[in-house]
């Protein structure tokens, strides 16, 4: 398959029109309204860039820029191919539809810190783009510790104990993650004279199967680490004292989402799965994400607390993007690979949900939200429509990364993780159905002290309901049409084709 | 053995000198008697640069009649190094006594342990 | 006059530094002018010979006409050029920093500040600029002198922290001084590109084993290198602000530089007994990087806090010299760049906040990014190169720094980076945390200029620094390929 490069620097623009606004944000911390706006002006601005390069690059076309080296040998290389751009439209959409949302629930909550908890926002956001369209390992780890960084602030973004602790957990474990990551990458550097990511791989035969190994595991680490693998997502669940609108795109979008993509890049990419399938690791990811997708459903369970729950949903969700691609299958690779898009609209439905609810009845706990859904039923449909579709039922968004995945199982011969698609299916219905059932059929409890003085308020402002309105029906829309939006079927078609070099189905490779 | 000593016995002065230097600094509480070990110190490393420029039979480097050839003379650019050292090694006992005189008028005592008594009171 | 630029770096603060308290007596706004500007014609003249050297390489300036080995000559390669540049710059920039804290002072307590601290930027571009290892010992000698009495007038604690620096600099010059004794006495030449020839048969006496564990133990000493750091956290605490940004910045990153001139250009890496010298030297840099990070985070003065964390960051430098390949020295080269910006930012922003509000422990520094936004903006960002995260400067040289250890397949030292780099943070973040997050006690002193930033001539400095780290980290490829792969051995092939 010939692939024409063309000299563009849009992608560089779509990285640094938030950091321009970050800077922006910064000096007019006074005045709020001018604030909000350079927010959404750059959220408006980064989805027109990245989305006026969509029809290029479904064309077959790869954009790409290297503004200027970042070291010895070594440029800051940016490309838009078909994966980069899925994850590139993917958080450009819904950072649009996050910035309403942060508006409202900020204003409503009247929270402090506002004009830092905007700018780091925006940070995240240029860092996010940036590595999507990372084209060698170096650009990716650079735009992968900002995103480290920037995120820091949001997490404490309470300034209390609970936030400096949850703060130093999350620097922990992702400081000494990017540590690894970045004795994988200069090791990489040096064995193969280059970081360039190619489509299957460029490490075959550049040094022994242990060595290969070794490395693998330390980028694995270093990646798995945002995309809260268990063990190592132990910072996921705390960084949950964040304000809801950050856990929403940022927990469920950005920031673990840039792990799985690594996951992702690191096999796809940097190995390729036929050395993998040498070396022999992958299988020992995919058990490692089964193991994760099965006991974080079974931890979901019993947490009382809604942002917790959906922070363990989280951890299992984004373990079917690891599964899919260490099944080392091409069906598994686009499974798990649409599975960034489907979980992504389910999840922000139901984060916002979650933060919908907090802001207006300042209910957090499960157990508190008998008969919610008489309150807020706009609310609480958009979340019925998002557990549905983490459990994974047809014509919701959700099913069909899973039948991807499932088939990808099947046609790698390891129909073994079939049962544990299912299992966990069957476990997600049980930790999200009975809060729908809760909401719309148990009669309220009687005012508690919550309820006092916000008994008047009935639906969420529209602010944050339009935003959750529209992520729902999104996830309702790409169950039916899975390349509505952004084509982003197409576009994990074409990236595992790429991979594969030909034809998606015939198992194997 | 024996003429590794007699042979370079000035070296072997030069090094027990330049040793009492450390020794000094270390194990004397008194701080002028510390001062006093590191100009013996810079002694014994000006000696042994003027050792280098000497010559059995030499004499001063001044031209004089009938003696031709550098063999004839000592070598003069040590001792114009020395020079310079010995002004350095002026200068920084100087600015030594001027911190010694602070510190006796801050703490008043020189040594080592009440000093730091007092320092830390 | 272009001719004469390399004389100009040193003879023009030189000049300045004599005159000051007469000047001083006159007028002080004069003082700061002349002291100023003299640092700025130095610089810019440091400037103009490291682009005349990179277009036309090194350039052998003879004092007096009189040709070497006889004569002094000034030799300015892309090394010492780049050395010379960033001195002169740190020196600018504190320079102009240091106005606020004096005024208070008489005329001569400035006129006297002013003179050392000018006296200090002569020798430190003394030795860098010199070809002549003798003419290094003097003008290590005047920069030493110049520190002892800046960090002296830093009070009484200060005064016997002065004294105690002053025997150990001592030692570590007398040792420096025996060392080249020992190299002269077998080539009877000072002059650095006359030994290089003249040394090469006599690699394996014992007479060049013997020099050479001298100058480590000499310049070991000056550069604070593990173990013989034990001067540096009490001089860098209770030395007076400005003179430690300076000190700190750029001291003993002249020494490393000696070392590294030393080792890598006048005996060679590869000959008699340097390699092994160097495996010492790495051994030694690689404890002291752990110890210091350890040491950086037990402390509650954020001063002192720095000063380890100096110990720690001077462990880079000497083990990029250690593992010795290209990439290593690059990182090794970059990261005295790096570290001389970061660590004098760092050092600035202490110093500013000690003269706003008196405090310097860690616990006082709560909440003060709502008084003093943009200081506290540069000092994250210098935080964050100290760790090592990109894209500011720090990170870069710590890629390079691995890639040569990796290259040269020196495991326990990337650990040791990378195991610094990560406690780097402890200590770091917790200031941070500090500084961002926790609240303060109400006040009851009142405190300098008010509630508001700091003097627009302490604040343009720090800010100049906090921005630079950015600078160089994005711009570090520029900066390598153009300037430092030349000043390596070799030219960097």
């Amino acid at each position: 398959m010939a692939v024409d490069f063309v000299l563009d620097y849009r992608p560089l623009w779509a990285v640094l029109i938030s950091m321009v606004a970050a800077g922006l944000i910064l000096l007019s911390g006074r005045h709020p309204n001018l604030r909000e706006s350079w927010t959404i002006l750059a959220a408006f601005g980064k989805a027109a860039i990245v989305y006026s390069m969509l029809p290029t690059v479904l064309a077959g076309t790869v954009l790409e820029t290297t503004p200027l080296n970042i070291a010895k040998g070594i440029s800051l290389h940016l490309r838009v191919d078909t994966m980069g751009m899925l994850f590139a439209a993917l958080a450009s959409a819904l950072w649009v539809v996050t910035s309403f949302y942060s508006i409202g629930y900020m204003r409503e909550l009247d929270e402090k810190h506002q004009t830092g908890y905007f700018a780091s926002f925006a940070v995240c956001l240029s860092a996010t783009m940036g590595i999507a369209f990372a084209a060698n390992l170096l650009t990716f780890f650079v735009f992968y510790e900002i995103l480290t960084i920037a995120t820091y602030p949001l997490v404490i973004h309470k300034r209390n104990e609970e936030a400096i602790n949850s703060g130093r957990k999350y620097l922990v474990y992702t400081l000494v993650a990017g540590q690894l990551l970045l004795i994988g990458i200069i090791w990489t550097q040096l064995l193969a004279g280059s970081g360039d990511f190619q489509a299957g791989g460029f490490l075959a035969g550049k040094a022994s199967v242990g060595v290969l190994q070794t490395i693998f595991v330390l980028m694995i680490i270093g990646t798995a680490v945002k995309a809260g693998v268990m063990p190592l997502h132990g910072w996921l669940p705390a960084a949950m004292v964040a304000p809801t609108p950050v856990s929403a795109l940022l927990h469920a979008v950005a920031v673990v989402k840039a792990g799985a993509f690594g996951i992702l890049r690191v096999i796809g990419f940097v190995f390729g799965p036929k050395l993998l399938a040498e070396i022999g690791v992958a299988t020992f990811l995919a058990w490692v994400a089964a193991f994760t997708i099965i006991v974080s459903s079974l931890i979901a369970l019993a947490q009382d607390n809604l942002k917790r729950r959906l922070a363990f949903s989280t951890v299992g969700q984004l373990s079917y993007v690891v599964l899919g691609a260490s099944l080392l299958t091409p069906l598994g690779f686009l499974g798990g690979m649409y599975h960034i898009i489907a979980h992504a609209f389910m999840k922000i439905t139901l984060f916002f949900c979650a933060g919908a609810v907090y802001a207006t009845h300042h209910i957090s706990n499960v157990s508190e939200m008998r008969g919610i859904g008489r309150k807020m039923p706009f609310t609480m449909g958009a979340f019925a429509v998002g557990s549905l579709g983490i459990a994974g039922l047809p014509f919701l968004v959700g099913f069909i990364s899973k039948w991807n995945i499932a088939l990808g199982a099947l046609q790698g011969g390891q129909g073994i993780f079939v049962a544990v698609l299912i299992g966990s299916a069957m476990l997600s219905s049980a930790y999200f159905l009975p809060i729908v059932y809760m909401a719309f059929f148990k009669e309220p409890e009687e005012m508690t002290h919550h309820g006092d003085h916000h008994g008047q308020h009935g639906e969420a402002n529209l602010a944050m309901l339009i935003p959750l309105v529209i992520t729902a029906v999104f996830s309702l829309i790409l169950g039916v049409l899975p390349n509505a939006g952004g084509s982003f079927y197409d576009l994990a078609v074409m990236t595992a084709k790429s991979i594969v070099g030909g034809n998606l189905m015939g198992g194997g490779w | 053995m024996q003429e590794l000593f007699s042979q370079y016995f000035i070296y072997w002065l030069i090094l027990i000198l330049f040793m009492i230097g450390p020794f000094g600094m270390i194990y004397k509480k008194n701080l002028v008697k510390k001062l006093m070990a590191m100009n013996v110190m810079q002694v014994a490393v000006i000696i042994f640069f003027l050792v280098l420029g000497q010559k059995t039979g030499g004499t001063l480097p001044i031209e004089m009649h009938g003696l031709a050839g550098v063999e004839n003379y000592i070598n003069p650019l040590p001792h114009a190094l020395m020079l310079t050292a010995i002004v350095v090694s002026l200068s920084t006992t100087g600015v030594a006594l001027a911190l010694l005189i602070l510190i006796q008028r801050r703490y008043g005592t020189l040594e080592e342990d009440e000093m730091l008594r007092r320092m830390n009171q | 006059m272009r001719e004469q630029l390399p004389a100009l770096i040193i003879i023009v603060p030189l000049l300045a530094a004599l005159a000051a308290p007469l000047i001083a007596y006159l007028s002080t706004r004069l003082l700061r002018i002349v002291i100023i500007g003299a640092i700025l014609v130095s610089h810019l003249s440091a400037l103009g010979t490291l682009l005349r050297v990179l277009a036309e390489g090194p350039w052998h300036y003879r004092f007096g006409g009189w040709l070497p080995p006889w004569g002094i000559e000034y030799v300015i390669d892309p090394l010492s050029g780049s050395m010379a540049v960033l001195i002169s710059f740190i020196s600018l920039v504190v320079a102009i920093y240091s106005g606020p804290f004096f005024k208070a002072d008489t005329w001569l307590r400035k006129g006297i500040f002013y003179a050392l601290y000018a006296l200090l930027t002569t020798g430190l571009l003394g030795m860098v600029v010199t070809g002549d290892v003798f003419n290094l010992y003097v003008f290590l000698e005047i920069s030493s002198l110049a520190a002892y009495a800046l960090i002296a007038s830093g009070g009484h604690k200060a005064t016997v922290a002065a004294f105690r620096y002053l025997l150990i600099g001592t030692v570590g010059a007398s040792f420096y001084l025996l060392g080249i004794g020992y190299l002269y006495a077998i080539t009877g030449s000072l002059n650095m590109a006359d030994l290089v020839h003249r040394l090469q048969p006599l690699m394996d006496s014992p007479a060049v084993l013997t020099a050479v564990v001298m100058l480590v133990v000499g310049m070991g000493i000056k550069m604070a290198l593990f173990p013989m750091h034990g001067w540096l956290p009490d001089a860098y605490t209770y030395a007076p602000p400005p003179a430690t940004a300076f000190i700190s910045g750029v001291m003993t990153k002249v020494s490393a530089y000696v070392l590294f001139r030393f080792f890598f250009f006048v005996l060679g890496a590869m000959n008699g007994p340097v390699p092994a010298a160097l495996t010492v030297v790495g051994w030694a840099a690689a404890v002291g990087i752990i110890i210091g990070s350890v040491m950086a985070i037990a402390q509650t003065d954020f001063r002192r806090m720095l000063a380890y964390s100096s110990v720690a960051q001077i462990g880079y430098i000497a083990l990029g010299l250690a593992i010795g390949n290209t990439f290593a020295l690059i990182g090794a080269v970059l990261h005295i760049l790096n570290h001389a910006v970061m660590k004098s930012c760092l050092f600035l922003v202490a110093g500013g906040v000690k003269w706003k509000t008196g405090e310097h422990t860690i616990e006082k520094y709560a909440e003060l990014s709502r008084r003093m936004p943009l200081t506290m903006g540069a000092f994250l960002i210098a935080a964050l190169s100290m760790v090592g995260l990109p894209p500011t400067a720090g990170f870069f040289s710590k890629w390079y720094l691995v890639l040569g250890a990796m290259e040269a397949w020196m495991w326990p030292y990337i650990v040791v980076i990378i195991l610094s780099s990560l406690l780097n943070a402890v200590y770091f973040f917790r200031v941070i945390e500090h500084v961002y997050m926790k609240k303060a006690e109400p006040k009851a002193t009142e405190e300098n200029g008010g509630g508001r930033e700091l003097p627009v001539a302490m604040l343009v400095p720090i800010v100049l620094l906090g921005v630079g780290i950015l600078v160089i980290g994005v711009l570090n490829e520029p900066i390598v390929t153009q300037i430092l792969q030349y000043a390596l051995p070799g030219g960097g092939r």
